[in-house]
């Protein structure tokens, strides 16, 4: 006999644990959150942190939005779309501006985010100073006493090395003046959209069982140095072959044979939405 | 008028055990060199008070064990001291024990106004981050967040302390322990600290490096004025470096005063010996 699944996967304990970290985790911005990570239908480490805040807050009525690296339609963001949809039965949408929750790997949408949205970020590595300390009790301990001479020493090895800051993906940030943050691998293009953000951003590391968040409208600063200031990647001079679209995060294309680069949206149905309005105007014009 | 100490300690105490009836008290306390034969406590440090004076060299001699590492790590806040008042002669720390201040403003002290060499330089130094870096993370923690400045200072540092520049970026997981041993002096140099703590420094290093750190640090006291401690078991080191002296023996302090006074006219059994085996 098959039963069917409890509402949102889980039992209601394990929701109101979950939920009540998160509460912790907006009421103290930026400071990580332990919490006690479930055993899902999916490995750790492929976005079980997101999933279980999403099953957390999920109701009957939201709208619900799955990214992976920006694209609506990977593996990974239809594998947990299907599995929440299986779980509650709730409306999914690839339209940004539709979707309550958005669950998202590595992308902040391009399209702005509402007061009435919820954006969830997939974490594989919540500790910015892993790299300084390898013991949890150490950075602990760092965090609790405002010491983050070693983010600041991460960057300043790799102007050192290098230049200039070379982080691809989660460039530290300094959220509400008092905690440093890993702001999950999203790319330094998306750091500023934190800045004051209208939505909510909460971030789950299911691997690493922890939970934290930056609440609307909370000063979320890049760490950088007075004369090697922060800044994002550049795309300048360059434009979405699809959409024409300028000043968005672009995946470059090389051409295996010919050698030559394209650019493209890598948010994927911000591309769509542009094409399909332009198509629109193109037919209303045209035929009227 | 008399000079204010920079650094007072008075009473320092520090026990690893829990202790036992026969020990606890002072008074009928009867230990097996510096251990309670009954329970095992070790007491490490015990009774230690002393002056430190602006630009004065403070040696302290002793044997192995005699808690002079233990001594400076508990000033250092690298242990915590089971008891024991230690007054800084700044400003804004003016007649508080230190001791008893929040880990944030003792984060303040090691940052600003101490220094430290560790022994083993692996305590010291961050072994995968390059020298310079090494050396910037204290002047980052004492605030400063200009690359250039840091830069500069950094490499006038590690010129000091005669280190090539062309090795700057290299870990110093790749140098010799005398080098290693010189970017740990240049890292705690480089915010200016009044206060120096020297552990063993010169231990373990060849001849000819042993002078050249030594000779460094003769002359950093010199140009900068530096207060420092100098822990070390080699009398010829204290010798050189030394104006005053404390000698210790099973966590306490059996002699004090003048470094010339000590080594030709020590008054303490142990001391005499010390000298007497001095090659």
């Amino acid at each position: 006999m098959q039963t069917k699944p409890h509402f949102a996967f889980f039992d209601e304990g394990s929701k109101k644990e979950i939920r009540r970290a998160t509460l912790k985790a907006v009421a103290i911005p930026g400071y990580q959150v332990p919490f006690a990570s479930r055993e899902m239908p999916i490995a750790r480490g492929w976005g079980t942190g997101g999933l279980q805040l999403t099953l957390s807050l999920i109701g009957k009525k939201d709208v619900l939005k799955v990214i992976d690296q920006g694209a609506d339609e990977s593996v990974n963001a239809v594998s947990i779309k299907k599995l929440v949809q299986y779980t509650t039965g709730v409306a999914l949408t690839d339209h940004t501006a539709e979707a309550n929750i958005i669950q998202s790997r590595h992308r902040i949408p391009e399209h702005p985010l509402r007061e009435d949205q919820i954006l969830v970020l997939q974490v594989p590595n919540p500790e910015p100073l892993r790299k300084v300390d390898a013991r949890e009790y150490m950075t602990k301990r760092m965090h609790a006493e405002d010491d983050y001479s070693g983010a600041w020493l991460i960057l300043f090895e790799q102007i050192m090395k290098y230049g200039k800051m070379t982080t691809g993906a989660a460039h530290p940030v300094y959220v509400n003046g008092r905690y440093v943050m890993a702001p999950s691998p999203i790319p330094r293009f998306d750091n500023p959209k934190m800045y004051y953000s209208d939505a909510l951003i909460l971030l789950g590391a299911g691997r690493e069982k922890k939970i934290y968040a930056v609440p609307p409208y909370t000063n979320v600063e890049s760490l950088a140095f007075e004369d090697y200031p922060f800044s994002k990647e550049s795309f300048k001079g360059k434009q979405c072959k699809l959409c024409g679209a300028e000043e968005v995060f672009l995946d470059e294309i090389i051409n295996q044979e010919t050698g030559d680069r394209t650019y493209q949206c890598n948010d994927t149905s911000y591309c769509m939405e542009r094409l399909n309005s332009a198509q629109e105007k193109e037919v209303e014009s045209s035929y009227a | 008028m008399r000079e204010q100490p920079i650094l007072q300690v008075k009473n320092l105490q520090k026990k690893f055990g829990e202790g036992c009836q026969h020990c606890l008290d002072p008074e009928i306390r009867q230990l097996e060199k510096n251990f309670c034969p009954y329970c095992g406590t070790i007491y490490a440090v015990h009774d230690v008070s002393f002056d430190l004076y602006p630009g004065e060299v403070l040696g302290v001699v002793g044997e192995s064990g005699s808690g002079k590492s233990t001594m400076l790590q508990g000033l250092y806040f690298d242990i915590e001291l089971a008891a024991g008042e230690v007054y800084i002669n700044e400003p804004m720390l003016a007649s508080q024990n230190v001791l008893t201040l929040s880990s944030q403003q003792k984060r303040y002290i090691r940052n600003y106004i101490y220094g430290m060499v560790y022994q083993n330089p692996l305590d010291g130094l961050k072994m995968k981050f390059s020298s310079i870096g090494n050396i910037a993370e204290k002047m980052i923690a004492a605030g400063s967040r200009n690359v250039g400045n840091i830069e500069a200072r950094s490499k006038a540092l590690l010129e000091d302390v005669h280190i090539p520049l062309r090795r700057m970026k290299e870990e110093p997981r790749n140098f010799s322990g005398g080098m290693q041993q010189r970017v740990q002096i240049a890292k705690a140099l480089s915010n200016n600290p009044p206060i120096l703590f020297l552990d063993e420094v010169t231990t373990g290093l060849d001849l000819s490096v042993q002078a050249s750190v030594l000779d460094l640090i003769k002359q950093i006291q010199r140009e900068l004025h530096i207060s420092m401690i100098v822990v070390s078991h080699d009398l010829a080191v204290i010798r050189m470096l030394a104006d005053r002296s404390i000698v210790m023996l099973n966590g306490t302090i059996i002699e004090n005063g003048l470094t010339d006074q000590i080594l030709e006219d020590p008054q303490h059994e142990y001391t005499q010996q010390l000298v007497y085996s001095l090659l």
